[in-house]
């Protein structure tokens, strides 16, 4: 049923890539890397302001510039990296034409016009509420209306992803079960699937009343349903994360899952348990009861926690099974040692994995009992637990990836491969440090979200310990860190989608 | 692969490590599940959790009644208060201040209500760390025993408006 003409074989993988498919991916990553950019400056300018020895912008900008940077990162940059990582996983992987393309760029361009319409009210100053819009904190309409236009279209992406699986089951384009890289996006599209409709309960009411038509909003029942949207969404980009560990494993070391069906019962695992587990951001709230709390925190989420357990063990052996039949086998630990260091994708996925594992994922787990939610809630400690899962863990990995992307996909030759190599240990050193010094300094009651940690302001006077802002000095250099691999990561990506030789179309490098 | 399909038959019993692995998971799992119960019961450091719906105006209303009732002095223009034993403690974060001050007395054991007439607040106690979610409409029913001597403060870790930062209360234990 499909013309030749339209997709061209990849000469390492074997697989069909067609035109379409590579042009939709290249505008969503493109795009992507465009609102990291954005996120970027900001994530410089409130790293700085945060940091009492510099203090750079005054208060209205900080928590400006600070709302901006959680939108432009956590929705804008993850989520269109995620819709090019669901046309790859669905088209690529099953060698079959995208389903509805027209329809995929209508998605495409419903996400750009919300994401610009959100930028545009928070950067003119018209939504100064943080990228959770507590109600009754109360921003312009158009800012809601922005953020359900976002979600719609990816709400169509994730649509188009299955549609595409469809066919290619109708079709036959793969045969037996799709592979793991294409089972875990699924797992991840169908988070995704409640995730938005979460997002779509909670944002239409909420954009209803900044009209004026809905008089009350209940403040708590906006948490509840915000958080509904808010954790899960960060299931999708853990499921997304963990199915791209898988991939670049292959790409870096050819390895392979040693046992399927391990992998994928754990994927399974996040679709059934995480949703409810995203009650632990209300743990000191005062609307759910202590049962209620218990339940849901601790036997949902710890068959969640299972699930990354095992994936925690399934990566590494994959990884050492496969180096081991490379013909590293001295010792425990040639087949570590002896990795492809030298080569981004292979640090990208061992600091993203440690990141992940040992910062955000402890941290995550601890702080999600009720005793620790206490002594963290709000805390800058928050703020370094997810920069350990989203940035150090999903952001990174997405960083590595991206360099296999552009010479396998868009078909350009990286430019500065050198600096692309040592990216990922320039901003894989910068976010632990980030983290740790967050985590301490919240560990002592520094707030998260504060313009001036030193209390020079306040009307009853108040300071802290000073180890505060000795940590929050280490955050601040970790944070210099973490800019100057951002930084490198636009700019080689950047440099090589536009500028990168065209590769032939015969041309088996990878990197 | 992970890119490409796997064999027909991949629904194989997994190796003896992975079974290791998984087992030993799942009973730390169980662990953590069993403690959070426990921990709640025997640990006896969680908040007391009695949801209850205040509307904010009825919620000024009392507080207001109470800083009244029970005022002391006064300091930067907030009301100083304190309490008689076994009178609840009503504590209000609004923009931005927690009002009253308080004054309490150590090894007493005090019921708060703390409840926001505006935007959310995070009460956040310091130097102990201990933080709460301040959500308008909502009574936060907290009960607090002083087992310390000294002067204590209150700072707000949620964004509540430009001068979020300035907000800080203080809670003297005698
Ligand atoms: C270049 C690296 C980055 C640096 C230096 C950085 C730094 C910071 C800093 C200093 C804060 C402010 C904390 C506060 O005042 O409470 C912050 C908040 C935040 N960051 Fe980042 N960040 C980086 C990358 C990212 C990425 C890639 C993401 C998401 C994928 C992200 C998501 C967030 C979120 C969601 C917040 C919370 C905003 C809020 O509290 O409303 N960051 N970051
Ligand atoms: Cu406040
Ligand atoms: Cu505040």
């Amino acid at each position: 049923m499909t013309n030749a003409a339209e997709f061209r074989t990849c000469p390492i993988t074997g697989k069909k890539v067609f035109k379409t498919t590579q042009n939709l991916m290249w505008i969503n990553a493109v795009t992507a890397v465009v609102f990291i950019l954005i996120g970027g400056i900001m994530a410089l300018l409130v790293a700085l302001t945060r940091w009492p020895a510099v203090h750079l912008l005054p208060a209205d900008l900080f928590y400006r510039f600070l709302t901006a940077h959680g939108l432009n990162m956590l929705i804008f940059w993850i989520v269109f990296f995620e819709i090019a990582g669901l046309y790859f996983g669905s088209s690529v992987l099953l060698n079959v034409r995208l389903a509805t393309p027209k329809l995929a760029w209508l998605a495409y361009l419903l996400m750009l016009v919300g994401a610009v319409m959100v930028d545009i009210m928070v950067f003119t100053g018209r939504a100064d509420v943080m990228f959770t819009s507590y109600v009754p904190l109360m921003a312009h309409p158009l800012y809601y209306l922005g953020i359900i236009l976002f979600a719609v279209g990816a709400l169509i992406g994730c649509g188009i992803f299955f549609a595409t699986w469809a066919i290619a089951r109708a079709e036959k384009t793969y045969e037996g079960s799709v592979p793991l890289v294409t089972f875990g996006l699924t797992a991840a599209a169908i988070i995704a699937v409640f995730t938005l409709s979460a997002g779509a309960i909670i944002y239409i009411p909420t954009f209803l009343w900044s009209l004026g038509i809905i008089k009350n909003l209940d403040a708590a029942m906006y948490r509840l349903i915000f958080w509904g949207l808010g954790h899960s969404s960060q299931q999708i980009n853990v499921t997304a994360m963990v199915s791209i560990w898988y991939l670049l494993g292959a790409l870096t070391v050819g390895a392979k899952p040693v046992n399927e069906k391990i992998c994928r019962t754990a994927f399974v695992l996040y679709i059934l348990f995480i949703n409810l587990a995203s009650e632990h951001h209300l743990l000191t709230d005062p609307t759910l009861s202590s049962a209620h709390k218990i339940a849901n925190t601790s036997y949902f989420m710890y068959l969640a926690v299972l699930a990354s357990m095992i994936h925690a063990l399934a990566i590494p052996m994959a990884l050492e099974v496969a180096q081991r039949k490379n013909g590293y086998t001295k010792g425990l630990f040639e087949w570590f040692t002896k990795a492809p260091w030298g080569q981004p994708g292979f640090p990208a996925l061992i600091f993203s994995l440690f990141i992940f594992g040992f910062i955000g994922g402890i941290t995550g787990v601890a702080y999600g009992t009720e005793q620790l939610a206490i002594k963290s809630h709000n805390t800058w400690a928050m703020t370094g637990h997810f920069h350990g899962t989203v940035v150090g863990g999903t952001t990174l990995a997405f960083m590595g990836l991206t360099y296999y992307v552009i010479p396998l996909i868009f078909r350009r030759e990286l430019i500065g491969k050198k600096l692309a190599t040592i990216q990922p240990y320039i901003f894989g050193i910068g976010i632990v440090l980030m983290s740790l010094g967050m985590g301490a300094a919240g560990t002592l009651g520094s707030p998260r979200r504060h313009w001036d940690v030193t209390f020079a302001v306040s009307i009853i006077p108040f300071s802290f310990d000073p180890t505060v802002i000795l940590f929050t000095t280490v955050a601040a250099i970790g944070a210099m860190l973490a800019v100057t691999g951002g930084a490198i990561y636009v700019l080689v990506s950047v440099l090589s989608v536009f500028f990168g030789r065209k590769m032939a179309a015969n041309e088996a490098k990878i990197i | 692969m992970p890119i490409t399909s796997p064999e027909k038959y991949w629904w194989k019993p997994a190796d003896k490590q992975e079974k290791i692995w998984i087992t030993l998971s799942l009973i730390w799992c169980l662990i953590l599940f069993a403690m959070m119960p426990l921990w709640h019961i025997y640990g006896k450091q969680n908040p007391s959790a009695e949801p209850l719906k205040i509307r904010p105006a009825d919620f000024m209303k009392v507080s207001n009644v109470f800083i009244e009732k029970y005022k002391v002095g006064e300091e930067s223009g907030i009301a100083i208060v304190e309490p008689p034993a076994g009178v609840d403690v009503y504590l209000r974060g609004q923009m931005w201040n927690w009002v009253p001050i308080l004054k309490l007395k150590k090894g007493v054991s005090y019921k708060f209500h703390i409840s926001s007439t505006d935007l959310m607040h995070g009460f956040s106690l310091q130097p102990m760390n201990m933080n709460f979610q301040i959500v308008p409409g909502h009574d936060n029913i907290l009960n607090f025993t002083p087992t310390e001597a000294g002067t204590f403060h209150i700072i707000c870790n949620e964004f509540c408006g430009i001068n979020h930062h300035t907000m800080v209360g203080k809670i003297i234990v005698m």
